[in-house]
């Protein structure tokens, strides 16, 4: 219905403008990244000896090796985690008609609204009690609790939809039921399955407060607590600052580059419930 | 609920015929056996372990002094929150989340349905934009605060830039005054999550039949009558849930406000959430960071509500 006319033209002139205006703050990023230290010129003057001694100097001192490494551990072990369980949940809460399982629904989406804060400083005490401070599992189990209700609700909205057939035939072969869900369900949801992983892993690899919580203190950081300590430290030197922002916003990038289609659709798929 | 499955199922699923009388229905089998909630297990403890028993815990704790390190504590009534809500500090803080909150509402959806009408109207760019527009939302909230703290230092690249277009007289101290790094904070957020905000309003524009737009025009409708008439009102469930995440978001975002301004200047900025952190971990007043919490969870559960009674009230 679009025939490309000389509005057009202006609407597209005017959105360049403004990917201009959003594009400015990352510019600045990289473009700090590789000047030298003493560079005093204004950060709007493209680096006029670039170097990457800064990407160096931050890689060597802010210990960002092990962090990213501990940030991928904890956030490939949560989304396994959350994807095995959720939807294993899913199953019976969207297919059982019964009672218990709607209020084991329900109980589920409560915790939905609940705003994790109220459960992180009592939760703080257990981890602490349990010897699990300052380790990658205290935030494997608290990002794997409280990722479950949002996971369940995409799930069952999802199974709500699909036909019971597949199902049915599969009991009917004589397949029992943690075989029918591995081999039929499971596969089926392949689609929503893609929208789960995709929106915690976004929020496992940001998160800051809890690893700031459950971490201070300890040689173990993820990517988020290690940057905020290592700015701490170099807070004078941008340049430097910035080569360990550009250091753990690459991975991120790139990887959502790669996945671009399915992530932004995954994320109007997945939220329009 | 039905929206994540229609967008989301996959396309050679083809629907059973509407009314195909269930004979099955007899057959019990694996769907509708009770043992099958045996699966719901494991998620119910983690669930229970890191949300529904702390949470309960919390409800407790919110009624003691606890410092969070002793192993005895006193139960002291409702002191905390009468604490709450007669000290300046917290009535502060309870006063800037909800600023906060509604200005990235506003902001945010009005920004995010703007860029989507952009990139949906035909223009040869329009792919580029998207992924480009949606990239800030995958960084780490920690990074875009560090990158903006300094874009908005004194001499920083956004004074720089002003400077430049001749309005260096009336750029602000951004992040020294209470106004402005009020503004600096949502500025940010708003670039960061506008793009979010984006693709869910775009889903809903691409959801919208094209003949409506074109019947209307052949109406003789001009383009901000069809906007008005056809495709806002199309985009209520859009409009709604990119309220309610925005809402929710801004009541307790915290990583933007404790690293941009730390809640400064003088505690100008300072929300429920950075309050509730510095008042357990820095001041070890466990008791009452919980008091506060709980207080936050009312705020939010209180918005999701009226905002969802008001969403179903607008479908109706």
């Amino acid at each position: 219905m679009f025939r490309y006319s000389k509005g057009t033209f202006a609407r597209e002139v005017l959105m360049m403008c403004i990917a201009l205006v959003f594009v400015f703050p990352l510019y600045v990023l990289v473009n700090m990244s590789l000047r030298p230290a003493n560079d005093a010129s204004s950060p709007l003057v493209p680096a006029s000896q670039p170097t990457f001694d800064n990407f160096i100097q931050a890689w060597t001192q802010a210990g960002l090796g092990s962090a990213l490494l501990n940030s991928a551990i904890v956030t490939v072990t949560s989304v396994v985690l959350i994807v095995a369980i959720s939807s294993m949940a899913a199953y019976p809460l969207a297919r059982v008609t019964s009672k218990l399982s709607t209020t084991m629904f329900w109980i589920v989406l409560v915790g939905m609204m609940i705003p994790f804060q109220v459960a992180l400083i009592p939760l703080y005490q257990t981890m602490r009690d349990l010897g699990l401070l300052g380790s990658l599992a205290s935030l494997i189990l608290f990002y794997t609790g409280s990722q479950v209700p949002f996971s369940i609700f995409l799930y069952t909205g999802f199974l709500r939809t699909l036909d019971r057939d597949y199902e049915e035939a599969a009991a009917l072969d004589g397949a029992g039921t943690f075989r029918t869900f591995t081999s039929v369900v499971f596969p089926l949801l392949r689609p929503i399955t893609g929208t789960v992983i995709i929106l915690n892993a976004i929020t496992v690899w940001n998160d800051f407060l809890v690893p700031l919580l459950y971490l201070s203190g300890t040689p173990q950081q993820t990517v988020t607590v290690a940057l905020y300590a290592f700015v701490g430290q170099f807070v004078s030197n941008w340049p430097v600052v910035f080569a360990g922002l550009v250091i753990t916003v690459i991975p991120v990038l790139l990887a959502y580059f790669l996945m671009q289609k399915q992530i932004i659709k995954g994320f109007a798929g997945g939220l329009k419930g | 609920m039905t929206g994540v499955a229609e967008l989301t199922r996959p396309v050679e699923t083809v629907p059973v015929e509407p009314e195909a009388p269930r004979r099955r229905r007899r057959f019990v089998g694996v769907a509708q056996s009770k043992v099958l909630l045996v699966l719901a297990i494991p998620a119910l403890l983690f669930y229970g372990f890191a949300v529904v028993v702390p949470a309960i815990r919390g409800g407790v704790l919110a009624f003691t002094n606890w410092d969070g390190l002793s192993q005895t504590y006193d139960f002291i009534g409702i002191q905390n929150f009468v604490r709450i809500f007669t000290t300046d500090s917290s009535l502060d803080a309870l006063r800037m989340t909800l600023v906060f909150a509604l200005a990235v509402t506003v902001l945010q959806n009005l920004f995010g349905l703007l860029l989507a009408l952009g990139v949906n109207s035909g223009l040869k760019s329009q792919n580029f934009l998207r992924v480009l527009f949606f990239a800030p939302v995958v960084i780490t909230p920690v990074v875009v605060s560090y990158l903006w703290k300094f874009l908005l230092t004194p001499d920083g690249a956004v004074n720089t830039v002003l400077a430049a277009i001749g309005l260096g007289d009336i750029a602000p101290s951004w992040l020294g005054d209470p106004f402005w790094a009020a503004t600096s904070v949502v500025m940010m957020i708003v670039w960061q999550h506008a793009g979010f905000s984006m693709v869910i309003y775009l889903a809903g524009l691409q959801s919208i039949p094209p003949e409506l737009n074109e019947a209307a025009a052949v109406d003789g409708a001009g383009a901000w009558r069809r906007f008005w008439s056809v495709t806002w009102p199309l985009l209520a469930p859009a409009t709604a849930i990119n309220l309610m995440l925005t809402i929710i978001g801004g009541l307790k975002m915290f990583t933007e406000v404790f690293v941009l301004t730390g809640g400064g200047p003088g505690g100008s900025t300072e929300t429920l959430s950075t309050l509730l952190y510095k008042s357990a971990f820095q001041f070890s007043e466990f008791g009452y960071g919980i008091a506060l919490a709980l207080v936050l969870a009312v705020v939010v559960v209180i918005f999701s509500v009226a905002q969802q009674r008001m969403s179903k009230r607008g479908n109706n």
